[in-house]
C-alpha cells in the first residue's frame, strides 16, 4: 500500500509541468522544434536565460512569437533571423562564427594553447637545471653517506 | 629567463586590463542591428482615441523620435519632465508607443505630468515593439527624413547625453534632404 503512494507521489511532480504555458501544436514535429528553439534563443531582459527560462514579459512574447511563427510554417532558421534581424547576434546561445566572434570562439583555445606553452617552457627549463653537475668532493661524500648507510642497514 | 619572476605579474597585468575594460561595458547595451536600416512600420491605435490610428508612415520626410515608454517603467517616469522640457522648449518631435500598459492609467499619466509626444500609439500587446528590437523601456530612436533608424539609446534621457549624442545629430538631419 505504502509502495504505490509512494509510487504516485513521486509521479506527481510530472503533472505540475502542464500548467505553464498551454501552445496548441498541429504537429509534434514542430512542437519539438518550438521547443528546441526556446532554449536556444536568449532573453534580453535576464541575459543569462533562455527563453524557456525567463519568466520575464519579453520572453514571454518573445515565446508566443515564435509559437505564431512556428504554427505558421516557419522554419527554424526562419524564426532565428526574424530574432536576429531584431535583437542582433545577441539573442542567439550560439552565435555564428564571424569576425566579431572570432575572440569568443577562439578565445578559450588560445588561451589553452599559451598554458600548455607556458607548461612546456617550464619543464624545459627544469631539465636543463644544473641539478646532475656535482662537483666530484660532492660526490664523494655523497657516496661515503650512502654507504655508510648501506652498511649500516 | 631572468625576468622570469615578471610573467606572473604580466598575467596579472593582462588580466586587470581586460576585466577593467568589461567593468566600464554595460552588459545592457544591446548594440542595435537597426541603426542604419529602414525603420520598421507601425500601425497602432491612438492611446487617446482608439478609432484612430498612429502610423510611422504619417511621419515621412520628418526628423523625429521614438520613445517606448509605460506607466509601469520607473524610468520612463524619471525621463518624462525632460521629454516635456524638450518638446516644449526645443521643438522635439516625439512620437510615443505606451507598451504594454493599461489604457486608463496611460492616459491619467499624461493628463498629470504633461504630455511630450505629438502622438501616441498604445501597444499592450507588444505588437510593435518586437520589430523595433525592444527589449526594455524607456528606449528612444531617432529616425531621418528617409526613415532610417540613425540612433538608439536604451535607458532614460537626460541632459548630458542629449547635448553630447542627440543635439548634433539632430541638427545634421535636420540638414539633410
Amino acid at each position: 500500500m505504502i509502495r504505490a503512494w509512494l509510487l504516485l507521489l513521486l509521479l506527481l511532480p510530472l503533472f505540475s509541468q502542464a500548467a505553464i504555458e498551454a501552445n496548441q501544436f498541429d504537429d509534434p514535429e514542430k512542437e519539438a522544434r518550438y521547443k528546441q528553439l526556446i532554449t536556444e534563443l536568449r532573453c534580453l531582459v535576464c541575459q543569462n536565460q533562455n527563453l524557456a527560462d525567463s519568466n520575464a514579459e519579453l520572453a514571454q512574447d518573445m515565446r508566443r512569437k515564435t509559437y505564431e511563427l512556428v504554427q505558421g510554417g516557419a522554419s527554424s532558421d526562419d524564426v532565428v533571423d526574424y530574432m536576429v534581424k531584431r535583437y542582433g547576434d545577441f539573442v542567439l546561445y550560439r552565435p555564428p562564427f564571424r569576425l566579431s566572434t572570432l575572440l569568443l570562439w577562439l578565445g578559450p583555445f588560445a588561451i589553452l594553447a599559451g598554458g600548455v606553452a607556458i607548461l612546456l617552457v617550464f619543464i624545459r627549463g627544469r631539465g636543463r637545471q644544473p641539478g646532475a653537475q656535482l662537483s666530484d668532493n660532492d660526490l664523494q661524500r655523497a657516496k661515503a653517506l650512502l654507504g655508510e648507510e648501506d652498511n649500516k642497514s | 629567463m631572468k625576468a622570469r619572476f615578471l610573467i606572473p605579474l604580466g598575467i596579472f597585468l593582462a588580466l586587470a586590463l581586460l576585466l577593467g575594460i568589461g567593468l566600464t561595458l554595460n552588459p545592457r547595451d544591446v548594440p542595435s542591428v537597426l541603426i542604419n536600416e529602414k525603420a520598421p512600420t507601425f500601425n497602432l491605435p491612438d492611446l487617446f482615441d482608439p478609432e484612430k490610428r498612429v502610423s510611422s508612415q504619417d511621419m515621412q520626410g520628418k526628423v523625429w523620435l521614438l520613445n517606448v515608454w509605460g506607466v509601469w517603467c520607473p524610468e520612463c517616469w524619471r525621463e518624462h519632465e525632460f521629454l516635456n522640457h524638450l518638446a516644449k522648449d526645443e521643438g522635439v518631435t516625439f512620437i510615443g508607443i505606451d507598451w504594454r500598459d493599461d489604457r486608463e492609467e496611460a492616459i491619467a499619466f499624461l493628463t498629470n505630468k504633461g504630455n511630450p509626444f505629438a502622438a501616441v500609439g498604445f501597444d499592450p500587446e507588444s505588437e510593435a515593439i518586437m520589430d523595433w528590437g525592444v527589449y526594455g523601456a524607456p528606449e528612444t530612436f531617432v529616425i531621418d527624413k528617409q526613415g532610417m533608424i540613425r540612433k538608439k539609446h536604451t535607458g532614460p534621457l537626460y541632459q548630458q547625453v542629449w547635448d553630447k549624442e542627440f543635439r548634433p545629430l539632430l541638427q545634421q538631419l535636420e540638414g539633410e534632404s
